[in-house]
Parts: structure tokens; sequence; C-alpha cells
């Protein structure tokens, strides 16, 4: 593999490229996040923002209670948001445990949402603690199953220990075992990483192992999609298009739960990534209470009045 | 895809503004004998008639102000004036949204900073001087310190409340009575404060405004009653004040011009020191005495901070001040619009390369797009003089050294940043500048606790904090 040819896949090349990288300063970060969240956004771009949020949506479950008839069911709410509105997009993408992939995937087909992909948790989800093996036929199962979009956990105890050659060696090897068959997002977990400067330079590891997308959380852990976090990490995509004219996408997952969180994740994605990164191929939004509120605000925007709950499904 | 902002307008319904203003004296409004207009700089309104005092009008405010001294004010105490100010700060908190439209109409300033920035400021300078009314010998000034007695004031239009609130909080907190001048071009906040003041049942003659020109500033200056000048404003007018004031028994604080450097050592977190550069030159439309108006850059970074510093200077959102997404707002008048156009033409003359965020400006009122000089040497006009609007001169720099003989090289000194991951250079260069202000890995934060004042010809004295309060007692201030 080529890395781009920013690494020649050593640890010594690794560790040069993450030491070129400049520091982040929290507080400048934490200041410009807050100053993106003052944005008023309404009326015609509140509206075409709630859509664009709405296609973006990775519609979640990772519940050990899950069952097929759970997984089912938030298929049919993804593919039709709105069983009453046809106008309302699907959202981008079902995100289920390995297990689920195959009934996830069959479901989508039967009911019509074949463009709707089914994105598995990998690598020993949530924690990443298990042997690399036992990491491989995870993945090697969500994609025989049908997984258009693989979730990767990387090893936090590998990163945080200063062993960035392990963490990217497996990036590398869950790449080539997607090949063409699935796109690779890696998560970091930033609550685990705590620092912007841990999440700056997972960022760049992770996008020149191969990643497809940058993932901020599992959802299992707090405090995950923080808006620094997030602007920290579409600097990093933006950055890294400038060096290798490629486009990766960023997911921000857990902590946005409504139609207020998710406009302000756009705005730092407008203002930082760029406009080109508005599209649910470079931008996800991991959730799953979220697309409820994104609904009952569009159907305000609409009406002019807030709906009862009562015509939000419940899935 | 494009994400387009819907316009987000502030509703200027919250203001009622008068059609004619008088002057404030003795606790009242009285009518004005002359008038000059108030102009929206973002459209060219005129939102109302400002009277221009003359020598009756200043004279009877140095009297009220004389007569409040005497009988009331200087009686009180300090709880008692504690009082008041902390009545003044909470209405002013209770009337923001009133006075940040005003201020935004009057001045051009993004509503955004008027209404995050300078009243919430405003409101802090009065509460936390409220504190200190009644703890004056415990500020380390001596024990038996007394007032100057009557102060004249003089502020800018770059931010109105927030230049009052550093002017009056502090005299009133020390005991001293006021009288104040706004500036011309933007009277209506001060005028609003006036109200507070009667609302707050200030007793009459304690703060007088006064509205006007530089004429009516000389005034002020030279009149005998007054015994203490606190001016903030252009080096050139401060120079006039300090030889008036020269031969004569008045106290005299000079907050004036800068031209700060912006160092950019290779080891700053990049993408926070390019948010601290547009901070630092584009926030209040570079209105800023101490802006950070020469960035001084690493030559080892300067092809990517620059590279940066334009793409993030083409999202700054130029346009509406009463818009909420608005980021640059108006020039302040047509005065300063054309002193900016003409000081940045003599960088195109003189060799520096200019560069303006390609924005739409509206057709109407004051505008001037974010812009930058590259190759700009120390021999450059714009190197030198304060441009005082949306103009930033980027010189580089080779070793730590060279960075700070740039920055000193100059006769101003209000302030500097520091841009550097590490703790030990920031120590260093700290030590070594020639301001009276140095942020690291900041600019333009601003604070009621901590002293604000320039070296050299950026001003005499320190505002704000304990050192601010010195300026307005006998015997420990520079008299």
């Amino acid at each position: 593999m080529s890395f781009y040819g920013l690494v020649d896949g050593s640890d010594a090349s690794l560790r040069t490229y993450l030491n070129a990288l400049s520091g982040v300063d929290q507080i400048g970060a934490d200041a410009r996040a807050s100053m993106l969240a003052t944005r008023s956004i309404k009326t015609a771009s509140k509206r075409w923002a709630i859509d664009m949020a709405i296609s973006m949506v990775d519609l979640t479950t990772l519940e050990g209670a899950d069952t097929p008839g759970k997984v089912q069911a938030l298929c049919t709410k993804a593919v039709r948001p709105d069983p009453t509105d046809s106008t309302v997009p699907s959202v981008g993408a079902v995100c289920v445990y390995n297990d689920m992939v195959g009934v996830a995937r069959k479901h989508l087909d039967l009911i019509g949402g074949s463009h709707v992909g089914v994105a598995a948790v990998s690598t020993a989800f949530p924690s990443g603690r298990a042997s690399m093996p036992v990491k491989i036929q995870d993945t090697a199962d969500a994609l025989n199953a049908g997984a258009s979009e693989i979730d990767m956990v990387i090893d936090r105890g590998a990163f945080l220990s200063g062993d960035y050659i392990t963490v990217f060696n497996e990036i590398v090897q869950i790449r080539e075992l997607c090949g063409d068959r699935a796109h690779l997002k890696v998560i970091f977990e930033t609550g685990e990483l705590v620092t912007y400067d841990n999440v700056r330079k997972a960022s760049f590891l992770a996008m020149a192992a191969g990643a497809d997308f940058i993932k901020t959380s599992t959802g299992k852990v707090a405090p995950a999609a923080t808006a620094p976090v997030v602007l920290v990490m579409l600097e990093a995509v933006r950055d890294f298009y400038s060096m290798t004219q490629t486009r990766i996408g960023v997911k921000p997952a857990g902590g946005i739960r409504n139609t207020k969180d998710a406009i302000k994740q756009l705005v730092l994605v407008n203002e930082t990534a760029g406009p080109a990164w508005l599209t649910p191929s470079l931008f996800r939004i991991g959730a799953s209470a979220l697309l409820n509120d994104l609904l009952m605000q569009r159907m305000k925007m609409d009406n002019g009045y807030y709906a009862s709950p009562a015509y939000v499904t419940i899935d | 895809m494009k994400f387009d902002y819907a316009p987000a307008p502030e509703s200027r319904s919250i203001v009622s503004i008068k059609p004619k203003y008088g002057h404030f004296i003795d606790g009242k409004f009285v009518a004005g004998r002359k008038h000059f207009p108030a102009i929206n700089p973002a459209t060219e309104e005129i939102l109302s008639q400002i009277a221009l005092a003359g020598v009756a009008e200043v004279d009877a405010a140095v009297k009220a102000a004389r007569k409040a001294y005497t009988i009331t004010w200087s009686k009180m105490s300090g709880r008692e004036r504690g009082k008041y100010l902390f009545r003044i700060a909470r209405i002013m908190q209770e009337r923001s949204r009133e006075f940040a439209v005003l201020e935004t109409l009057d001045n051009g300033k993004p509503i955004r900073e008027s209404r995050d920035v300078d009243i919430p400021l405003a409101a802090a300078h009065f509460f936390y001087h409220a504190g200190w009314a009644d703890k004056l010998e415990y500020a380390g000034l001596g024990t038996s310190t007394k007032p100057h007695g009557v102060a004249g004031q003089i502020i800018p239009w770059n931010f109105p409340l927030l230049m009052l609130a550093w002017k009056v909080a502090p005299a009133l907190a020390t005991g001293n009575t006021v009288v104040l001048k706004p500036a011309e071009n933007t009277s209506l906040t001060a005028l609003l404060f006036a109200e507070v003041c009667q609302q707050a049942e200030l007793p009459a003659g304690v703060v007088n405004i006064v509205t006007g020109n530089g004429s009516t500033g000389a005034l002020i200056v030279n009149h005998p009653g007054i015994d203490k000048i606190a001016f903030t404003g252009s080096t050139e007018v401060g120079k006039i004040i300090a030889r008036a004031v020269a031969p004569t028994q008045k106290s005299v604080t000079l907050e004036l011009g800068g031209k700060a450097a912006n160092i950019i050592f290779e080891d700053a977190a990049i993408d926070e020191a390019i948010e601290g550069i547009v901070n630092g030159v584009f926030f209040n439309q570079g209105h800023v005495c101490c802006a950070g108006s020469r960035l001084i850059l690493q030559e080892s970074v300067a092809d990517e901070v620059i590279e940066k510093l334009k793409r993030r200077m083409g999202l700054i959102r130029v346009g509406d001040p009463m818009d909420k997404n608005t980021d640059l707002g108006a020039i302040n008048s047509k005065e300063q619009l054309l002193k900016i156009r003409e000081l940045s033409a003599t960088g195109d003359t003189e060799g520096a390369q200019r560069w303006s965020a390609p924005c739409d400006l509206p057709k109407k009122g004051f505008w001037f797009a974010p812009t930058i000089f590259t190759g700009v040497t120390q021999a450059h006009r714009i190197a030198r003089e304060e441009i005082f609007g949306p103009v930033l001169s980027v010189l580089t720099f080779r070793t730590p050294q060279e960075a700070i003989d740039k920055a000193n090289n100059t006769p101003f000194g209000l302030s500097a940043g520091i841009w550097s991951e590490k703790g030990s250079r920031i120590l260093w260069a700290s030590q070594q500048l020639r301001a009276g202000v140095i942020w690291s890995n900041t600019f333009n934060k601003f604070d009621p606790t901590s002293p604000f004042g320039g070296y050299k010809e950026s001003g005499w004295g320190r505002e704000g904090g304990r050192h601010g309060l010195s300026a307005y007692l006998k015997g420990v201030g520079h008299e």
C-alpha cells in the first residue's frame, strides 16, 4: 500500500509524520466552536439543513437487547422516516452489530431500501479489546453478511501508550479486508483520547492508513461528539485534502439529539471543511433519537405548529 | 452543496430613538442649541440629531459636577457609592438588548459583537468597580486615598458604551464626578446610559454627558474647573491634550493609538493562530487601538499561514451589521473609510501585495473588505502607521530575536500577541516586548480585572484592575 506517499509503513516514518503535525490550542478550538454555535439558521436555510441532516443520519441501534424485529423496524424507518410524507429523504445508513447485518440488509432490500447502507460496528466494538484474528473475523462476518460500511474501533490502549504503529497496522489490515466491498469508518472514542492533540493525531494516523471516514465515538462513552472535537476532525480532513487531493468523511456520533445540535454540526462542516463535505457521502451523524426531532421540526416548519409526538413513529 | 444562511436580522423595535437629543446635565436632559446628524454607517440613514455643546453647556456640566462632588458624592461612603454602581450594572444587563441594537445601529459593528462583547463587558466594568468602591483602602494604593474631584472624560467611537464604562465606572467608584463627552459619531448609547443613570436614581450631577465634536472636547480639556482628564483616541489628539494640560494642575491619563505586532512562531498551534489573527485585526472592523495589525510571521511557516489565512478570510461574513450571522460590519464613518483607503493605497504604491477577501459589499453605507498586504517591510507606511481598519500588514522573521526587534520597532506600544506552544518562548518573548498588554495564544481578550494601557506613544496610565483605580486617586496615579 502507498499510504498516499505520506508514510512507508514503518514505525519511524509514522512517528515523523505524526510529529510534524501542529498542536491544537484547546482554548482556541473551544472558542472557535462556540462562536460557530452562535450562527442563526432560520427559515429556508433551516428547512434545507433539516433534510440534509436527515439524509446524513446513520440510524443506529447498538443494544444487547437488539432482535431481528427491532432491526427490521429500524430499517423501515430508515427508508421512509415519515410514512405520511414521501418527500422526506431516506437516512444514510442503518448502523447495527455484526450479527444483525444480514437481517438489516435483507429487510432493506425487501422494502425498497437498497439505496440505504448497512453499517456494522466492528473490531470488538466498543472497547476494541480483542486479538487481531478476532477483530478480522468480526469484520469478515459483517462483510459476508452484506455490510456496506464497517465502523471499526481503534485500540485506544495502544494509542495512549504511544504504540501508534499497532493502531496503524490494525486499520491497514481492516482496510485491506474491506477492499471494494465496504467503506471503512474509523472510530477514535475521543472521550478516551481526551486531548485535542490526540484527536488530531488519531485523525491523521487513520487517514494515512486508509480510512474513508473518521468517526468520533462509539456512543458508549461520554463526552462524545462535542463541537470542538468535530471541529478538529474537520480541520484534519480539510488539511488532508490539501495534502492528498482526497476527501475523507467525518462522522460525529453520540450526544447529537436534536435539530439544533445537528444544524450546529452542519455549520461546523460548512465553515471548516467547506461545502464540498455537505453530502451524506462525506458527512454522517450517528444517532438514534435525533431523527424524530428532525421530523418534528420539519413538520413544524411545513405546518406552522408543533404536532403531537404521536405523529412521529417510535421504533 | 451550498449552505446559504437566510437573513437573520435582529429586530430594532426594542429601541426608540428620539428625533433630537440634548445634553444630560445635573440629572436632567437639557435642550441643545446647534445640532448635527447621527448617521447609521451601514445605511447612511440619519438616526437622530445630536446637540453640539459649546462654552455654556460645558460650563454648566462642570458646575453641576462640582456641586455634586462637593455636596453629595465626596461625602458619601464607598458602600453607598457601590450600591449605585451595582444598580447601574444591573440595569445595563436588563437593558442589554436595547443597548446592543442601538450600538450596532449607531456604530456599524455587528450585532453579534455588540451583544456578546461590548455590552456584557460594559456591565462587567460596572460590577467590578462597584466592588471596589468600599474597599479602596485595601487596593494597595495607601489608606488615605482621595479622589481628584471632577473628571473630564473624552471617549472614542470604536466601542462607545464600553469606553464609557471604562471611564465612568472607576471614576465613580473612587468618588469622582464626571463630565463625559462621547465621540461625535457615536453618542446614542451614552445618551441611553444617561437614562440609566436617571433610572438608577444616581444623584444629580454625578454623571454629566455633553455631546459634540473636537471643539467640545477642547472646552473640556481646557476648562479650569476640571481636575482630571481621561482621554481615549488618536495619538495625534493625545499629544494636543498633553500639551494643553502640561502647564496646569490637571492629572491626565491617555489611551492612544497602536500598531500591535502579532507574532506567530513556527511551533504555534496554526489553526488557532489563524483564528487569533482574524480576531486580532478584523474584530470590530479593525477599529481597535490594540488591533494586531502587524502580523509578524516566522518564515518557515509563512506560506502555510498565509494560505490558511486567506481561506479563513474568505469565510468572513461582511454585511448588514444587524444580521446575527455577520462577522464584519460597516466602517464607522466616511472620513474613516477615506483614511483606510488612502493608507492602503500607499501599500500598493510602496510595493506590497494586496489581497482582499472576495465579498459583495453593500451599495449604501461605508464598507471595506477584509484585506491583507504581504511583502511588507518595516519601511512601509502600512507597517508603521495605524490604519484603524480591517487591513493587515504581513512581515516575516527568521529568528526569535528578529521578531522582537521588529515588533518593538514602532513609536507605539499598546499590545502584542505571541503564538507558540512552547511556554519558555512565550515567557521570554513577553519579557522582551515593549507593550502594555501582551496576549499569548489569544488576542483581544478584555477583562475589567486586567489593567490596559500603553508604552511609549500609546498612552499614559492604565485602565482597569487595581492599577486603573490609581488614575482616579490623588497622589498615586500619573499626575
